[in-house]
């Protein structure tokens, strides 16, 4: 009998033992909201999976009557919008700074001290002040998506850009580039990947910080459903949106990193 | 008139004598070899060779005048990796000098231009013998198809002297006897100035038109930078004479050992 770490399971008992855990804990809400339920038909703790279906299908597909809106849709587009600009905008700025720091010694000398002092401000501490400068708009909530991640961006391309092989830097040049083409056809291909790569680790982060501002001064989307409803413990609500906000978050990790191996597959072949 | 020239070239760091009073003139179309023994500064060499980095005292001349501070497209190199860019496939990288000369702000070519490009590039990978490879990327090819297509793309630029630091180093023996006989016939057919250094002492007896030995001649056990490596030996290859292939070994073992 082989030792325990020199055993694999096979595709089919990886899949199982992988289910196996949410399989538990689905078994385990429905007995722990069965025996709440028996005992008190209108305790809203722990909502059997039969009102959460209900409550859902009336999120998602009845127009609420106040407003007409699908509450659902509406709130996943107000959230998606603010996390996709402030997003994309930090990964702009990261991929921007990020080369310029990692490529060019003068511009890291006069930048990095600044963005790894940036980089230790906590972005929930800026929050207020966002809300005062900014206003309680969409601004603000994106503006601390963006401050909140892109010195984490900056600072991640800035390593990556030094950890190309100088003898490529050198190659270049041998090759009649100037600095401007070496970052061109050198520097931004090799770090698009990268950038890809840092991008899906903050997401984490961007998702904190937007549920975080909707949270405090919303009108609409996924943070705020949840804490106004907090209000009326209403979980059958709340377990829902979490579900889907894990989904969300899932698909686009997911997206990214096909897209990414698709598109880059040769920093792929290297990371192996 | 001499391509290189050294006139009492010497390179230190702090208190270590790397290299010293290395005099010697190299003529167009020559194919020096370098061997030593590690710490002796073959590379050290190279890279002054390159402009990456600059002789302390002395002076190092390219067609008489000072060598340039910094790579340029004078002088191409091949490494012994990480030679090629990993995201362009083959053709892309052999024709990334014509395409940096191309446009000069965005180092793409278009249109005619690039079909040009392109069939000159296949035309180098046929005569490297990667023309069935052009669409593939680095990491698909194996370690001596990288090193042709190192050589393929360093002389698309048509650089007056090749400096090749150990590029067969990392190959199988048989693949890098292949090696030799196309980087051979390169440089005869492009007419090339070429400097290589190799660890391998063989390598450097029989390949090229001259062979050059760094060692230090005085050695102090107790200091070992207390004195540099010189051009010990500076011999014209072509006759095999086994003597001194046996004196130049035994040297070049007695200096690493007291190194390592």
């Amino acid at each position: 009998m082989k030792k325990l770490i020199n055993r694999q399971p096979g595709i089919l008992g990886r899949c199982l033992l992988g289910l196996l855990p949410f399989v538990l804990i689905l078994l385990v809400y429905q007995s722990a909201s069965s025996a709440r339920l028996a005992e008190n038909p209108d305790d809203r703790l722990l909502p059997a999976f039969s009102t959460m279906a209900e409550t859902v299908e009336r999120l998602a597909f009845e127009p609420n009557r106040r407003t007409g809106e699908y509450v659902l849709w509406a709130d996943t587009l107000a959230s998606l919008k603010r996390l996709a600009l402030g997003v994309g905008i930090a990964a702009l700025a990261g991929l921007v700074f990020g080369i310029a720091t990692g490529a060019i010694p003068y511009v890291r000398a006069g930048l990095s001290p600044v963005i790894t002092g940036i980089s230790l401000v906590p972005p929930m501490a800026l929050l207020p002040i966002l809300f005062i400068v900014f206003g309680l708009d969409e601004l603000s909530k994106v503006m601390l998506i963006i401050i909140g991640i892109t010195p984490f961006i900056i600072r991640d391309l800035q390593g990556r850009a030094l950890e190309i092989p100088e003898e490529q830097l050198i190659k270049l040049q041998t090759l009649g580039a100037n600095t401007w083409q070496i970052v061109l056809r050198l520097v931004l291909p090799q770090i698009m990947p990268r950038l890809i790569n840092a991008v899906r680790l903050s997401l984490g982060s961007a998702w904190l910080f937007l549920i975080a501002a909707e949270a405090i001064a919303a009108t609409e989307g996924l943070g705020y459903r949840i804490f106004l409803v907090r209000r009326y413990l209403s979980m059958d609500v709340i377990l829902p949106y979490v579900v889907w906000i894990t989904l969300l978050a899932f698909l686009i990790d997911f997206a990214l990193r096909r897209y990414s191996q698709w598109r880059y597959p040769w920093f792929h072949a290297s990371q192996r | 008139m001499a391509i290189i020239e050294l006139r009492n070239v010497w390179k230190e760091y702090g208190a270590d004598v790397v290299l010293e009073r290395l005099t010697a003139s190299v003529e167009e179309g020559e194919f020096v070899t370098i061997v030593g023994a590690s710490g002796c500064g073959k590379t050290t060499f190279l890279k002054m060779l390159l402009g990456t980095e600059q002789p302390t005292r002395g002076e190092f001349l390219l067609d008489g005048k000072p060598i340039p501070d910094e790579p340029d497209a004078t002088r191409g190199i091949v490494f012994q990796r990480y030679s090629v860019m990993p995201h362009l496939t083959a053709e892309r990288n052999v024709m990334l000098a014509g395409e940096l000369a191309a446009n000069r702000w965005l180092g793409y070519a278009f249109g005619q231009r690039k079909r040009q490009l392109r069939e000159e590039a296949r035309a180098m990978l046929d005569q490297v013998g990667l023309g069935h490879a052009s669409d593939k990327y680095p990491h698909e090819l194996s370690g001596g198809m990288q090193q042709r297509l190192a050589l393929a793309q360093a002389l698309m630029k048509k650089p007056r002297i090749l400096l090749l630091d150990e590029p067969f180093g990392a190959l199988d023996p048989g693949i890098r006897k292949d090696m030799h006989q196309l980087v051979l016939n390169l440089w005869r057919t492009q007419q090339l100035t070429v400097f290589m250094i190799t660890h391998d002492l063989e390598e450097g007896f029989y390949l090229g038109t001259r062979l050059w030995v760094f060692d230090k001649d005085r050695l102090d056990p107790q200091a070992p930078g207390a004195y540099g490596a010189r051009i010990t030996y500076d011999l014209p290859v072509g006759q095999d004479d086994k003597q001194t292939l046996k004196t130049i070994t035994a040297q070049v073992d007695d200096t690493a050992r007291a190194l390592s």
